[in-house]
């Protein structure tokens, strides 16, 4: 198929540029930006909200450098209408920026190819207005796929659509889940070998997760691997080596439940999918056990807040490893999985690496699931690191939330050290650059709340600033070494995508409104720009019809971190937004809602 | 969608018309066609203020009061636990508690199910709700983990085809759950609809003193509406004998009132 030829070859053309990273530092700065095997024609374009398969966020053009980038300057934007918080990675193939916005998800083409990139179509997918009410953390959409000749999206309520990326108009859609049982869809999906891979959020009102492959051409469904249940459902079968002990066995995302509570547990598949063409292996995250409370699901509680690593074509599971086994924090193990080829121990390793909610990052084998080192990236109190021995987390039982108990200091918060805002990895500075929290809470009971008509008190959270006050940080991470080069204090959470570029430069955005570049070396502040409201969007860099680099970025402020602008709930209420409102008490005089793609470029 | 957004102001900062936020489908508490004991106490406040009642309605859903009273889609909520801080409440005008409901067959008065330290618990199926925010649980939720039943529990989400209440009580008539552990005003009213009848037993709150089973309901107004709240503490004081009467004929169990309390 042609998409599989695409898709291929762009790949080929990361793995290539990869293997350099294995190269003398000294050696792989030398070369040229794009190395020799790179699909020339694809190489400026961005046809998936993480850039590539391998999930680096890395651009190969180098126009715009650190010692250039100073001059950047606004080429055009466009406001989408909608004030939601804005997610998603702004989409390039050919002449056509492609952008999905929050509910009510209005896909818009906009023309590069014309001064000021007027819009080409758009097509708006109507969903159900009901699924507004349902969504956890905002509305958000974290960005569409594209591949041989179609734009792929989810909508909040529960459809994938293939449009003609031409022409606007639609070529199918699934219905693949229900919003009236609190399910919704917020993830970009990953196109694989002819597959659109999507899965579904809403665990806190018990969505049992899963991932589901849909055919591009038809939107019929492939397969669906359950998160939780017996190895039927989650598709678990001869091919399953899990590395650790723990892992193996019969229908253990049943059997590591109380009896049936797996039907509702949550492990839902909101964050990103990575994949290795030599390995053919997907890799995606899965989210906390939900929604019970942690006293009421006594054992493991798989396959959640894990990693699965599954064949693309049938979806069987080769092997799987649990970040936070019995999740007491809502530590979701949905974040990105960066696949890079590194030095671990003087021995050339595929790794991945994770930088969890839990606080950690996971450099694993991805071939086997074996967790080489886990080292933490921010303050944590929730537990002491990992057993390298046997894969575990260990927890600080004194740590542990419960009803009638105050327990201060748990760090990293619920929203962990990171969330769901993807980081970028250079294979010039072997480098991963994690945007993310600084974030500690508190958590006592008392406040009475109502929920379907059923009083309850609830553990209360009030989230405030970690060690040192801010609370976010762009910190650049030496995944070998396992510690930072250097890290820069923001005052809000860096709750937007970072971009990498082969001009050794870096972006990302705060929910203040500044889009700032620095130089991906020593960290230096570059330039930066104040746009109309804060951001939360994943900044990408393409090559325009003439020629020249292009930085993108949304501006939009919203999601669980910003719903105090966005959502306008009361900052005076600490608990609002799941305890994030205490900590962003300042937002709302800090920047305003509303949505908004930037781009820029160097001067002609 | 809420309509009026009109503030009907009357004199002296009372409106001159009683806005009342519900949702639509949410018996025994409310519905459309104003058939709940909310809707009533409704009617009898807006008789008793001599204003015109107005609704707007709107699913019972995240960010209920954020979206009504904060919208200033309505002046009044008429249910809330008191004390809730999102909203300024009333002194309560009920007391109700968590109720074990059971089938009535069998189970004499003498073996009902009273409370959490019951040595059968761990070996029964019990429902119980689930509330649709990670990391919390309703109080028989909590209390069945810390008495080590957790493995025969059956939780009922949120979201679903009826409200979690009556699914619970219907699978205890139709004999797939031992007993439910339920909300008072839900369990009285969905247990007297059921057959065949259904028990319901007050729930002994366990020794954990910070696991309330009890809560006093009162009415919510916006924060700071001071005069609004007089308006309607002064009702709750003259009319309490009509509101008993409205929460009798709909079956609800209540506790005493006690004194002057915040739960």
């Amino acid at each position: 198929m042609r998409s599989h030829n695409h898709t291929q070859k762009h790949s080929a053309g990361w793995t290539g540029l990869l293997a350099g990273g294995l190269l003398p530092f000294a050696m792989v700065a030398a070369q040229p930006a794009a190395p020799p095997d790179a699909a020339p024609s694809g190489e400026g374009e961005w046809t998936m909200a993480a850039g590539n398969h391998a999930s680096t966020r890395f651009s190969p053009l180098a126009q715009i450098t650190a010692d250039n980038v100073s001059k950047l300057q606004p080429a055009f934007t466009f406001s989408t209408g909608v004030v939601r918080g804005h997610e998603a990675a702004p989409l390039v193939v050919g002449g056509t920026m492609y952008i999905v916005g929050p509910y009510p998800n209005v896909l818009f083409a906009l023309d590069l190819t014309q001064p000021g990139a007027p819009l080409k179509w758009k097509f708006e997918p109507k969903p159900d207005a009901g699924s507004q009410g349902v969504a956890c953390c905002d509305q958000v959409n974290r960005g569409a796929a594209y591949a041989d000749g179609r734009v792929f999206f989810n909508t909040l309520d529960n459809q994938t659509i293939a449009v003609d990326a031409a022409s606007g108009t639609e070529l199918w859609r699934a219905k693949l889940g229900d919003i009236r049982a609190g399910e919704t869809m917020t993830m970009a999906p990953l196109v694989v070998k002819g597959k659109v891979l999507v899965g579904n959020s809403g665990g806190e009102f018990g969505v049992r997760g899963w991932l589901t492959a849909l055919d591009a051409a038809t939107g019929k469904t492939a397969w669906r691997a359950w998160s939780t249940g017996p190895d039927s459902d989650v598709l678990i079968g001869l091919q399953f080596k899990p590395f650790y002990a723990q892992d193996r066995g019969k229908d253990l995302g049943a059997s590591s439940w109380p009896p049936g509570a797996w039907k509702i547990g949550g492990g839902n598949v909101w964050g990103w999918i990575s994949y290795d063409p030599g390995l053919d292996l997907i890799y995606y995250g899965t989210g906390n056990p939900g929604p019970w409370n942690p006293e009421q699901r006594p054992g493991d509680n798989r396959w959640t807040a894990g990693i699965f690593a599954r064949r693309p074509d049938t979806g069987e599971a080769v092997w799987f490893y649990q970040f936070s086994p019995h999740d007491l924090h809502d530590y979701d193990g949905v974040n990105e999985n960066i696949l890079i080829d590194a030095e671990v121990g003087g021995k050339a390793r595929k790794v991945l690496v994770h930088p969890d909610r839990n606080g950690h990052v996971y450099v694993m084998d991805r071939a086997s699931g074996e967790v080489l080192s886990a080292q933490p990236f921010v303050k944590v109190t929730t537990s002491s690191g990992v057993d390298l021995k046997t894969g575990r987390l260990r927890y600080d039982p004194t740590k542990e939330p419960k009803v009638g108990k105050t327990i201060r200091g748990i760090c990293p918060a619920s929203p962990g050290a990171k969330d769901w805002q993807p980081s970028a990895y250079s294979p010039r500075t072997r480098l991963v650059y994690i945007p993310h929290q600084n974030l500690c809470q508190d958590s006592q009971s008392s406040q009475v709340s109502y929920i379907a008509g059923t009083p309850y008190v609830g553990t209360e959270a009030r989230m405030y600033g970690g060690p040192g006050g801010h609370r976010g940080r762009f910190t650049a991470w030496d995944p070998v070494a396992g510690k930072a080069r250097w890290s820069k204090e923001e005052n809000f959470p860096v709750w937007s995508g970072a971009l990498a570029t082969a001009g050794d430069v870096v972006f990302y955005g705060t929910m203040d409104g500044w889009f700032k570049a620095l130089d991906a070396h020593t960290g230096a502040v570059r330039w930066e720009f104040k746009t109309d409201s804060g951001i939360i969007g994943q900044p990408v860099s393409y090559r325009g019809p003439d020629g020249k680099q292009y930085v993108a970025v949304l501006s939009g402020v919203g999601a669980w971190a910003g719903a105090v602008v966005s959502g306008d709930l009361d900052a005076r209420d600490g608990t609002a937004a799941l305890g994030f409102a205490n900590a962003m008490k300042d937002l709302p005089t800090a920047t305003r809602k509303g949505g908004k793609l930037y781009v820029f470029k160097l001067p002609d | 969608m809420p309509m009026a957004r009109a503030q009907a102001q009357g004199g002296a900062g009372m409106p001159a018309v009683l806005r009342v936020c519900a949702e639509p489908d949410n018996l025994p508490y409310s519905r459309e066609d104003q058939s709940g004991f909310e809707n009533r106490i409704a009617r009898l406040l807006a008789d008793d203020l001599g204003l015109p009642l107005q609704y707007a309605w709107l699913p019972d859903r995240r960010g209920f009061v954020r979206k009504t009273l904060g919208a200033n889609a309505c002046d009044v909520i008429i249910g809330v636990p008191a004390g809730d801080e999102r909203l300024l409440t009333t002194r309560p005008y009920y007391r109700s508690t968590y109720v074990f409901v059971q089938h009535d067959t069998g189970a004499t008065s003498a073996r009902a199910l009273r409370s959490f330290d019951d040595a059968r618990l761990p070996a029964l199926r019990i429902g119980v709700q689930l509330v649709g925010n990670d990391l919390a649980a309703t109080p028989p939720g909590h209390a069945l983990a810390r008495h080590d039943a957790v493995r025969h529990v059956v939780g009922f989400t949120v979201a679903g085809e009826a409200p979690p209440a009556q699914r619970m009580v219907d699978a205890v008539a139709r004999g797939e759950l031992d007993a439910a552990v339920v909300w008072g005003p839900q369990a009285g009213y969905f247990a007297s609809r059921a057959t065949p009848p259904l028990r319901i037993t007050p729930a002994a709150a366990p020794a954990d003193p910070d696991l309330p089973f009890a809560f006093s309901i009162a009415m919510g107004v916006r924060k700071g509406d001071r005069v609004m709240k007089a308006r309607l503490d002064d009702f709750i004081v003259r009319r309490g004998a009509d509101i008993d009467r409205i929460l009798d004929d709909h079956a609800v169990p209540r506790m005493p009132l006690a004194q002057p309390e915040q739960p």
